[in-house]
């Protein structure tokens, strides 16, 4: 079952300025990465999907419920994360969430048991009574996760959780959103625009480009299909590259590298019997997961 | 053998409790501001001005309900402590209108609303009843005490507690109005910047400057201007309201424009709650 569906999901606003064109993207539950540079749409996407913005043309599903419509549902079922920094900071973190909670619609025991909770599920247990303002901004970035999961949504929408994190506290932060996705059975989106950081963590990428849609897939199929291999050799390597590709293998070199696309089964056999054939000495000859990241250059380009 | 002491993380536990909708949302965010305004919930700091405020109206209250037992020739209503406690009002409403709504523009909140089922005209109607409820406390409670003061001392038996019940309903409504006028204003000039001290300032300045207005119409030579003096500032429009419904005579002399107070006043709680509801449609959207 898709969680999100939408279709040819375009929003134009005021001044002519587009955010978002003819999106039409199916997603499964799980860890979805939804990254772009700086002004792709992203916000855009989410707010939608909240309901506080109407498209200005195509359609929206969160759960099979229109956010347009029945924008009460919807919220009811999601939890969200802004980017920026959205905390006061004369309250303690129990305190909040707690408020948040109840804003949410849990009764009042249960929202305070709610908060304490989730508070210690991102880690801040000791630490709930005391006033946000004298928190770091990973303690923050917790709260802030904390409260979009107060209320117990089947999916979480998280803008940049990442911004502003140390390298320590980016990794432990991805880690609980990985934990989040899996062990918590929560459907979470994470926005963001480092590719590298969300590829580890997601089960499916949509990556979208000036309000277009890039690419949207399971990781699994996008790496897999595209497996290269690296062929280095002491000297030759010229040699080799021109013999692969009489042999109709598609070649890039890269330094003392060659890599050779993994387009057939016995690639990796007739690799070996150039390399035997010219007598040349093989260092090395192992298979090399693309990184996700390759793709989009590699089709960017192509579009133009 | 199992092992004791040793405390096992059971995991994420899905919440499977009622949940209680926007209705309820709206109850918590009006009970939050209430509490809110007296300073309930929040740092010892924050509870030094509501409840000085509060004493000094309390203590008033206490003073004049003694004095009129003992004189009971002394004429002075319910509706008059709301007037003497006007400068009162003005200082509660700057400090209580940005607490409710100016803190939660500068720390940036207003997303975290409005992702939940919570509307812009939720939030604006919570926030407004809560001040409305808090200005109205502030006046009302006085006035009870007031109250009880003369009813416990009336030498005419429960004719005279009735009297006093008469006396007392239609100054708890002049009370509302009251809260309703300053609740408008006051949050209107809050929701329009995050900066507690300039909305402070703002709210104030307001209700500050327009008297000299009044006090130069009052003083022109014609009867018409003078009578409408007072609706060029809150406090006076209020007193004419007061004047035209109530049938006595509160500050100014209205002449037989009592309507025309009745329908500004109207116009002018109406129009803050307008702009407050285009204000955080505009907020709710971002």
């Amino acid at each position: 079952m898709n969680i999100i569906a939408t279709q040819a999901l375009t929003k134009t606003y005021g001044g002519g300025v587009t955010a978002l064109s003819d999106l039409t993207v199916q997603v499964e539950p799980g860890v979805i990465g939804l990254v772009g540079a700086n002004g792709a749409g992203k916000s855009t996407f989410i707010k939608i999907m909240l309901g506080l913005i109407a498209p200005t043309a195509g359609s929206v599903r969160v759960f099979d419920i229109d956010p347009v419509t029945d924008t009460d549902k919807v919220r009811a079922r999601v939890g969200y994360m802004p980017e920026n920094d959205c905390l006061p900071p004369d309250v303690s973190a129990a305190e909040f969430v707690t408020h948040l909670g109840r804003m949410s619609g849990l009764p009042r025991t249960a929202a305070r048991e709610r908060a304490s909770e989730t508070l210690r599920h991102v880690g801040l247990y000791e630490e709930r009574y005391r006033q946000i303002g004298g928190y770091s901004t990973g303690m923050k970035q917790r709260v802030k996760l904390a409260q979009a999961l107060v209320h117990d949504p089947d999916l979480l929408l998280l803008d940049e959780p990442t911004n502003g994190l140390d390298p320590g506290g980016r990794d432990a932060m991805l880690a609980l959103i990985h934990r989040i996705g899996t062990e918590f059975g929560i459907s979470v989106v994470v926005c963001s625009h480092l590719l590298g950081e969300v590829e580890r963590i997601c089960d499916s990428l949509i990556a979208i480009q000036g309000g277009r849609l890039l690419r949207a897939d399971r990781i699994s199929s996008m790496t897999t299909a595209s497996d290269l291999l690296a062929v280095e050799v002491s000297e030759g390597t010229d040699q080799l590259a021109a013999r692969l590709a009489e042999l109709g293998l598609t070649v890039t070199r890269d330094d003392r590298l060659l890599l050779v696309a993994m387009d057939s089964e016995d690639a990796h056999d007739r690799i070996l019997r150039a390399v035997t054939d010219l007598e040349l000495n093989l260092h090395r000859l192992d298979q090399r997961r693309h990184r996700v990241a390759e793709l989009f250059t590699a089709k960017e380009t192509a579009d133009v | 053998m199992s092992e004791t002491g040793v405390i096992h993380d059971i995991g994420y536990q899905r919440y499977t409790g009622p949940r209680l909708g926007r209705g309820a949302g709206i109850g918590a965010l009006y009970v939050h501001g209430l509490r809110a305004a007296f300073g309930l919930g929040r740092s010892a700091k924050a509870k030094i001005f509501p409840w000085l405020v509060a004493g000094i109206a309390l203590l008033v209250a206490v003073i004049i309900a003694a004095i009129k037992s003992q004189f009971p020739e002394i004429t002075f209503s319910y509706v008059d402590l709301d007037n003497q406690l006007s400068f009162m009002i003005i200082f509660f409403s700057a400090i209580l209108a940005p607490t409710l709504v100016s803190r939660d523009l500068r720390s940036n909140t207003l997303p975290l609303y409005f992702s939940r089922p919570l509307r812009a005209a939720d939030y604006v109607a919570a926030k407004f009843l809560a001040m409305v409820t808090a200005v109205w406390l502030l006046l009302g409670v006085p006035q009870f005490i007031m109250f009880l003061g003369a009813a416990f001392t009336t030498k005419t038996g429960m004719k005279g507690v009735w009297h006093e019940v008469q006396d007392l309903v239609p100054a708890w409504g002049y009370s509302l109005l009251w809260a309703l006028l300053f609740a408008g204003i006051g949050l209107l000039i809050a929701s329009l910047t995050g900066k507690q001290a300039f909305a402070a300032g703002g709210i104030v300045a307001v209700f500050l400057m327009t008297t000299p207005v009044v006090a130069v119409l009052a003083q022109l030579p014609s009867s018409a201007a003078n009578h409408m003096a007072g609706l060029a500032s809150p406090i006076t429009l209020i007193n004419g309201v007061g004047s035209y419904l109530l049938g006595s005579k509160i500050g100014l002399d209205i002449g037989r424009y009592g309507p025309i107070f009745v329908i500004e006043a109207f116009c002018l709680i109406a129009a803050c709650l307008l702009l407050l509801l285009a204000r955080y449609r505009k907020v709710s959207a971002l």
